[in-house]
């Protein structure tokens, strides 16, 4: 359970990173919160032969609230976002998926960026990041591009990103007025990873139906999925028992989750139903 | 490969300077080459909160962060929660109400719940439960820990009135 031996980096800039990293070609791992990738290393699944830790590169912090939406830096951290107030009115279903990450000493160091590159199939961040629409600002040797961030999950554990590509942020499209939203997860005890975790919003028209709904899952797959067939239930219809019904059946229908140690495939299928159920329930109460 | 590296930090309140690998934990690094042994080891990969030591304020757990990674910060560990001629109060109210047993999860608990307890004084039974939930304790049952927790809050209230969150 100690870490092999490895190198130690600390960059001051996000060019040094960048070169640091491509001069290793995969050998060298970037190092956020370490959350994830010290238990990795302690338990030896990857063997990187040097760390760079990101603490010292600046202009990776940062919640910028604005018309355009919610940016995070990569190193914005589940605490900071906690301690950010504005965000409970700009972008309500932020803090309110945050808040069922992890424990209290591991939420003062996790990140934004470093829980995007885990890609693990129950984390929170990753499932609001593509029931939203947010996009991915990644910084690579070839310069900096953006991705939607349903590119950027691949598999559990696994992303498109390539070796020595840098998350530098990501955002979230603009909150409308309005807007109806929930977030359910079930977990063992709070803090743990969510068996399953379901997040919804929609936004009403004038004659009271729902237009845009959004609604994903987390822990059904390899990576978070959008919901569309509980997202096309809704759609065009006022929102009553009968359709919310009508959602959950259909998000049931649509999963194909696996057995695993945790939770039966059967059982993570119910899951999906009564969450979608439930967050609906309350999106609309 | 295996670079030993010069560290500076503050270790409750004074400062430090050591050489570690860079791959050596925090909590290593205090142990073994501080030997603060206050600090315990349960899990080594961030499950059980034995290991929580205070960085900047913050509480973290000490087996997920590298040794280097505290250049530049202060860390207080459990040794540096103790006066030296009596208990302080939160240590008290851990006697009065049983709040441990084997000891082994408790440097955890007071450095949680100092940290905790600084920044938010007026924390209820339902929040101290939701912070304490990542930290194991395999004998008590947590309804005395629990119980200490609050009856400890008063001595911090007086530090910070505004009761943040
Ligand atoms: C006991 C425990 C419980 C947890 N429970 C939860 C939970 O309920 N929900 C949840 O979502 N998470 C949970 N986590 C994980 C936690 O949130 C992690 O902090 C997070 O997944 C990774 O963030 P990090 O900053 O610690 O990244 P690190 O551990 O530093 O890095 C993780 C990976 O991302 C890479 N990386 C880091 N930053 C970047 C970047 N900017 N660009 C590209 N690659 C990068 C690293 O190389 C590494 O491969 C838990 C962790 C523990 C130990
Ligand atoms: S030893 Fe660090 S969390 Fe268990
Ligand atoms: S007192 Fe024994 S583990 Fe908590």
């Amino acid at each position: 359970m100690k870490l092999a031996p490895l190198d130690y980096k600390r960059p001051a800039s996000l060019q040094e990173a960048i070169a640091i990293l491509a001069a290793h070609d995969g050998a060298a791992l970037p190092l956020a919160g370490g959350q994830s990738l010290i238990p990795i290393l302690a338990f030896r699944l990857a063997a990187p032969t040097m760390l760079v830790d990101l603490r010292g590169v600046p202009g990776l912090d940062g919640i910028a609230i604005g018309p355009g939406g919610v940016r995070l830096g990569a190193m914005v951290r589940w605490r900071d976002i906690e301690d950010e107030k504005r965000l409970a009115a700009a972008w309500p279903l932020l803090p309110a998926v945050i808040s069922h990450i992890a424990h209290y000493q591991i939420r003062n160091r996790g990140t934004v960026g470093g829980s995007l590159a885990h890609a693990d199939p129950a984390a929170e961040l990753p499932g609001l990041a593509v029931t939203c629409d947010a996009t991915i600002e990644i910084v690579g040797r070839d310069g900096p591009r953006e991705i939607p961030a349903s590119a950027l999950f691949v598999g559990a554990l696994s992303t498109s990103l390539a070796a020595g590509d840098l998350i530098v942020g990501m955002r979230l499209p603009p909150w409308r007025d309005g807007r109806r939203w929930a977030f359910e997860e079930f977990a063992l005890r709070r803090g743990d990873f969510a068996i399953v975790g379901v997040a919804a919003y929609y936004d009403l028209d004038d004659a009271g139906r729902v237009v845009d709904a959004h609604i994903g899952a987390i822990g059904v797959s390899e990576y978070p999925i959008r919901l569309t067939a509980a997202e096309q239930a809704l759609n065009g219809s006022p929102i009553d028992d009968a359709t919310i019904a009508a959602a959950a059946r259909a998000a049931c229908a649509m999963v194909e989750p696996q057995d695993d140690i945790h939770a039966s495939a059967a059982y993570r299928r119910a899951l999906v139903g009564t969450l979608t159920e439930r967050a609906l329930a309350r999106a609309s109460a | 490969m295996t670079a030993i590296m010069q560290l500076s930090f503050d270790v409750n309140g004074a400062p430090v300077v050591v050489e570690v690998q860079a791959r050596t934990t925090l909590a290593d690094c205090l142990r073994h080459t501080l030997g603060l042994t206050g600090t315990h080891l349960g899990c080594e990969h961030g499950i059980c909160g034995a290991c929580t030591v205070i960085v900047d304020d913050a509480a973290v757990r000490s087996c997920l962060m590298l040794a280097v990674q505290a250049e530049g910060t202060r860390v207080v560990t459990v040794e540096g929660l103790s006066g030296d001629d009596s208990l302080t109060p939160l240590q008290a109210a851990f006697r009065k109400h049983h709040a441990l047993q084997c000891g082994f999860c408790t440097p955890g608990m007071i450095t949680t719940l100092h940290a905790l307890l600084t920044d938010e004084p007026f924390a209820d039974a339902d929040r101290i439960r939701d912070v304490l939930s990542g930290n194991i304790c395999r004998c008590t049952g947590y309804i005395p820990i629990i119980e200490a927790a609050l009856e400890a809050r008063i001595a911090y209230q007086g530090k910070r009135e505004d009761g943040r969150r």
